[in-house]
């Protein structure tokens, strides 16, 4: 294999991008390291594809300063960057081979043509189509002009390597193999990666780090782990895997605990600057913990949906809290439909969240 | 060291200093100027007039081709390196402009000069290639200084290229029609005149209502828009029924479809005319046949609107029928298939999916049709009788004993106005519709076959038609073999000898034909002009279907408003703008290439726009993301899949440089006569046999040059799992053209 990264870190200085009237960008900042990959995810309209697209220099800041490495590259076109990108439609030049395709940015970088044929071999190689060089890309499934278009960029060795929602047009099966290829395909060659999507699975699978935006601003940045157990707000929560949103009320603040009552329960948890009055609480699915009624329960419900899937069980509960969704990896004692239960809460995975403006 | 800046700065300095700056009266290639070069100031290069002869007005123009030298080796985001960039490429060219149009022949050009400065001793001729280069480096040093300044990404290629349509449209387009408009805020005398003008625009001859309530003639406005409107609708309808004969049908003699289909535009349009006369005219075949068989008496009704329409259908089908075949061919064969498996049968698929698609293509296949038909002066010129229309007025209000500059200028105003309105109309529908279906995705799948009720209403329009122009064509072939048309049909040569005959003398060659003057020059120019017209016209609609920037709707506007401008007054307005300096060009060649290149520009705009829509933005992109500027994309992503747009406008624009007459009857002259122009002046010596001879030379001609460009470009090649039909495409030759 005869490709190397030249990892480079990306840095937003307050960039601002609107289109017209319409803000598609506020005001953002990050740093991303070289060597990263890193996950942009929220729903569509968002600003996370204006965000690419800015990195890569297709569009250009409305105010603000981008860097790529060093250097500050806010007015560089993306001819002029050393940025390589996936597209969503992969953009295969149609009437191109698939190694002329892949050979394409050696061959207008200067490269001779056989030169840039064997390395566009190579890339070839790297994905794992050696031997389809002469194929139009309309020979080639879903998934093997995904992995041209992936090759393509690769073999430019850019500075940064940018995806587009790569995997939106494959199936389930082969896009959990893809999006496992592209990862280790960025650890073994060290690439910075940026990596835009709106499906929160694919996020926390691939991720060093994930920045969540929601209308044109970042909602948190952090590790998948971060984000699912610490979501700062009650949109983060929500998007980033499953939770019931519920009321509870801050007694008293202890350190950096709040003493928090929910329903008739009451549980210490880190207070995220909030204070003492009502608040949000978010709660993962499998933080819930539900058992036959004794009938000493501090809080009870009555469940309304029970569905066996194999690996876990899911729950609907109703409870004074609302309905609960539950899950319970705890095959062995199933509750039926209609039964009553008493409710507790684990250690991980209920939060106090900030609510969403 | 900035390389670009270099090579304009070079460009600049060999124009300025080596070059003659005024255009040499015999022209530059005879290099006749060699003789008493720098002596002579006539041959001089500006650099010299300016420092050895009495014109230092021309030595500021030195100063700003100096300005750059300080720059050239600081970096693009330096504000200075813009900032001078823009000061001496802005400067010079105004400057450079402005003494052209100061100092003319006979002195100062303006009386108040006269007034402020004493009369002026020396005299300008035209700008010659010095000064055409000098322009040409201050324009794109400019065009570099607003690229560093960050417009449009900062792009060398997308700004020199939207600067230098600009001011090639603004010279050859904007400023000629604004020396006619001018003319019509005046008297005849030149003298401001408004009430008049007013009075003119709002005529009875132009605006008159009689025809719904009386015998007599309507307006020549109402005239006009019925034919256009009419024609418009038709020419689609027709176009469309070929196109979709072609791709979604079974049709077996495609080929010879395509090729009939192709023949009018290869003609002359006064020539379909006179074919349909020697058919329905009072002698024609078509009446005598009638009156012998029938007893229906001959009449004239083919003087006149229904003449006109039928030789303006004739005419545009095919324009239509090019427009079409692209857009129907381009549309995903997928989306069709989708449809099909959504339950929709084949009528409910082409009429929910197929035509919604294509509705952007119908729409420019009208306003094409609509605004041909409005501009158009052979076919009413011919056949027009008493049924006139703007252009023919145009016409004879320069023309004729009337010579009221005035009152054409306010016809073509007019004119204009209800061409730029269908413009508008078709613009703003089209804005709303997105049609990309050519994506970065792999293509596959076929085109369904029409439903079979259409299929019967499509065949049965369009093959009585096909049989039509068959006929119109035997018509104009024969017509060449008999001696005089209508009283001895004697089979001859003797029109083809006249006009081609070639002798061998002791010297060699003789071409002793009447014709090969006109005919040399028709292909030279024709050939000059074709290429130039593809390259303006597919670089503009590049510019304005993959770049945003400020003003792009006036851009839009310039580009396609000499489509919009009748020949006729193209040809009047380009003798009152450029047969005095500074830009001096009336009998030369030169005329008459810009002329067929800034007429025939927006369909080359169009065929690419239509294209270029279809194929989705991330592949330039994508492109554009590895490594590859502008240029090269274009050159290497998109031109490859404008194929057909490209066979489209070079065909197109070679064909009409062929065919065109109505502006070119004003821009001939002895040196440089053109075919059309010669065919009409036989015309009117009623040497008819001479004039189809030839006719029918020239269209044997295109086609030959149809083929080749066909086979050299090629077609578009994008894997489609081909229909059985498909295979044998590449040999159809005229067919996907």
């Amino acid at each position: 294999m005869t490709i190397k990264g030249k990892a480079a870190s990306v840095e937003f200085r307050n960039v601002t991008k609107a289109f017209g009237e319409v803000v598609a960008v506020r005001d953002v900042s990050f740093k991303i390291d070289a060597g990263e990959l890193i996950t942009f995810l929220g729903p569509s309209g968002c600003g996370k594809t204006t965000t690419l697209r800015m990195i890569a220099g297709l569009e250009m800041t409305t105010s603000g300063q981008i860097l790529i490495g060093d250097t500050e590259v806010t007015h560089l076109p993306a001819t002029d960057r050393d940025v390589s990108m996936v597209f969503q439609s992969y953009a295969l030049f149609p009437h191109m081979t698939v190694a002329e395709n892949v050979g394409y940015g050696l061959r207008v970088g200067g490269l001779d043509k056989a030169a840039a044929m064997q390395q566009a071999s190579d890339g070839l190689n790297v994905v794992g189509l050696k031997g389809y060089e002469g194929r139009l890309p309309s020979e080639l499934s879903g998934g093997q002009q995904q992995r041209v278009a992936v090759a393509r960029a690769l073999v430019l060795e850019p500075q940064v390597l940018l995806f587009d929602e790569p995997l939106s047009n494959l199936d389930a099966k082969l896009r959990r193999r893809m999006r496992e290829e592209i990862r280790d395909l960025q650890k073994d060659l060290g690439l910075t990666v940026v990596y835009v999507t709106h499906d929160q699975s694919e996020a926390l699978a691939v991720s060093d780090r994930i920045v969540v935006m929601k209308d044109a601003v970042i909602a948190q940045v952090g590790s998948p782990h971060d984000l699912y157990e610490r979501p700062v707000d009650t949109f983060v929560a929500d998007f980033i895997g499953d939770a019931n949103l519920v009321e509870g009320e801050i007694l008293k603040l202890n350190n950096g605990d709040a003493l928090v009552k929910i329903g008739g329960l009451e549980v210490e948890r880190p207070h995220q600057g909030l204070k003492p009055g009502p608040t949000q609480m978010a709660i993962r699915p499998e933080a819930i913990k539900i058992a036959k009624d004794t009938g000493d329960g501090k809080l009870r419900g009555n469940v309304a949906k029970a569905a066996y899937l194999g690996s876990h069980l899911e729950y609907t509960v109703i409870s004074e809290l609302g309905e609960l969704f539950v899950i319970d990896h705890d095959l062995s004692s199933p509750v039926a439909q209609g039964e009553s239960v008493e409710i507790t809460f684990a250690e991980r995975g209920v939060n106090l969240v900030r609510a969403e403006e | 060291m900035n390389r670009t800046v270099a090579l304009w700065l070079i460009v600049g300095w060999v124009g300025y200093a080596i070059f003659p700056w005024y255009a040499i009266d015999d022209g530059f290639w005879t290099l006749e100027w060699l003789d008493g070069y720098v002596a002579n100031v006539d041959y001089a290069p500006g650099l010299f007039v300016s420092l050895f002869f009495d014109r230092g007005w021309l030595s500021p123009i030195g100063l700003a081709l100096l300005a750059p030298l300080f720059v050239i080796r600081r970096p693009k985001m330096d504000p200075l390196f813009s900032t001078v960039l823009l000061a001496a490429g802005g400067f010079g060219l105004a400057y450079t402009l402005l003494q052209g149009f100061t100092v003319s022949l006979a002195g100062w050009n303006w009386e108040f000069l006269n007034a402020w400065f004493g009369e002026m001793e020396v005299r300008q001729f035209g700008m010659g290639y010095g000064a055409l280069m000098v322009s040409g480096a201050f324009l794109f040093l400019f065009a570099q200084g607003v690229a560093a300044r960050g417009a449009i990404n900062g792009d060398v290629f997308v700004v020199g290229s939207i600067s230098l349509i600009i001011s090639m449209v603004t010279a050859f387009v904007f400023f000629p029609v604004s020396r006619i408009l001018i003319s019509a805020l005046q008297d005849n005398d030149e003298n401001f005149a408004p009430f008049q003008f007013l009075d003119k625009l709002f005529s009875h001859g132009i605006w008159g209502l009689d025809c719904v309530t009386s015998s007599v003639g309507c307006g020549v406005a109402w005239n006009s828009l019925t034919l256009a409107v009419l024609t418009g609708v038709g020419t689609t309808t027709l176009g469309l029924a070929f196109a979709l004969i072609a791709t979604r049908t079974g049709f077996r003699a495609k080929k010879m479809l395509r090729t009939l289909s192709v023949l009018p535009i290869i003609t002359p349009p006064f020539v379909i005319s006179l074919a349909i006369i020697l058919l329905f005219g009072r002698s024609g075949a078509v009446s005598t046949f009638m009156a012998d068989t029938f007893g229906i008496e001959p009449g004239r009704w083919i003087y006149g609107l229904p003449g006109i329409l039928l030789a303006q259908m004739l005419s545009y089908t095919p324009i239509a029928f090019l427009v079409l075949i692209g857009v129907v061919e381009g549309v995903s064969p997928a989306m069709e298939e989708a449809a099909q498996t959504l339950r929709a049968d084949r009528w409910k698929t082409f009429t929910t999916i197929t035509l919604p698609l294509i509705r952007p293509g119908l729409a420019n296949a009208f306003l094409i049709g609509f605004i041909e038909a409005m501009a158009d002066f052979g076919n009413p010129m011919v056949l027009g009788g008493d049924y006139e229309v703007l252009s023919t007025s145009i016409f004879y209000a320069i023309v004729g004993a009337q010579n009221d500059q005035a009152r054409a200028a306010v016809l073509a105003l007019v004119l204009l106005c209800f061409t730029l309105s269908a413009f508008y109309v078709q613009r703003r529908w089209l804005g709303r519709k997105s049609y990309t279906t050519v994506t970065g995705k792999g293509d596959s799948g076929v085109h369904p076959h029409l439903p079979k009720s259409l299929t019967v209403v499509v065949y049965s329009t369009a093959l009585p038609w096909a049989l039509l122009t068959f006929v119109i064509y035997a018509m104009i072939i024969f017509g060449g073999f008999v001696e005089l048309w209508g009283y001895n049909h004697s089979f001859t040569f003797k029109h083809y000898i006249e006009a081609f005959g070639i002798e061998w003398a002791e010297s060699g060659i003789v071409w002793a034909g009447a014709a090969w003057n006109s005919f040399s020059t028709t292909i030279m120019i024709a050939a000059i002009s074709a290429p130039l017209t593809a390259a303006v016209g597919l670089l503009t609609a590049y510019v304005l279907v993959r770049q945003r920037f400020g003003g792009k709707d006036m851009f839009e506007f310039g580009t396609m408003l000499s489509f919009a401008i009748p020949g006729t007054v193209i040809g009047v307005s380009y003798i009152l703008a450029f047969n005095v300096p500074p830009i001096e060009l009336t009998g030369t060649g030169a005329i008459l290439v810009l002329c067929f290149v800034f007429r025939n520009m927006p369909v080359g705009v169009r065929a690419g726009i239509a294209s270029m829509s279809q194929i989705d933005r991330s592949l330039d992109e994508s492109s554009l993301t590895l490594g590859a500027n502008s240029f090269i994309t274009l050159r290497k992503v998109v031109l490859p899949l404008l194929r057909p747009a490209i066979v489209a406008a070079l065909v197109y624009s070679f064909v009409r440089a062929m065919t065109a007459i109505s502006a070119v009857i004003f821009l001939v002259s002895a040196r440089f006569d053109m075919a059309t122009s010669y065919i009409i002046g036989r015309v009117e010596n009623g040497d008819y046999g001479l004039a189809i001879a030839y006719s029918s030379t020239l269209i044997v001609v295109m086609l030959l040059v149809i083929l080749l460009v066909q086979k050299a470009v090629g077609e578009r090649k994008i894997g489609r799992r081909g229909m059985a039909e498909d295979k044998e495409r590449p040999a159809l030759g005229v067919g996907a053209v």
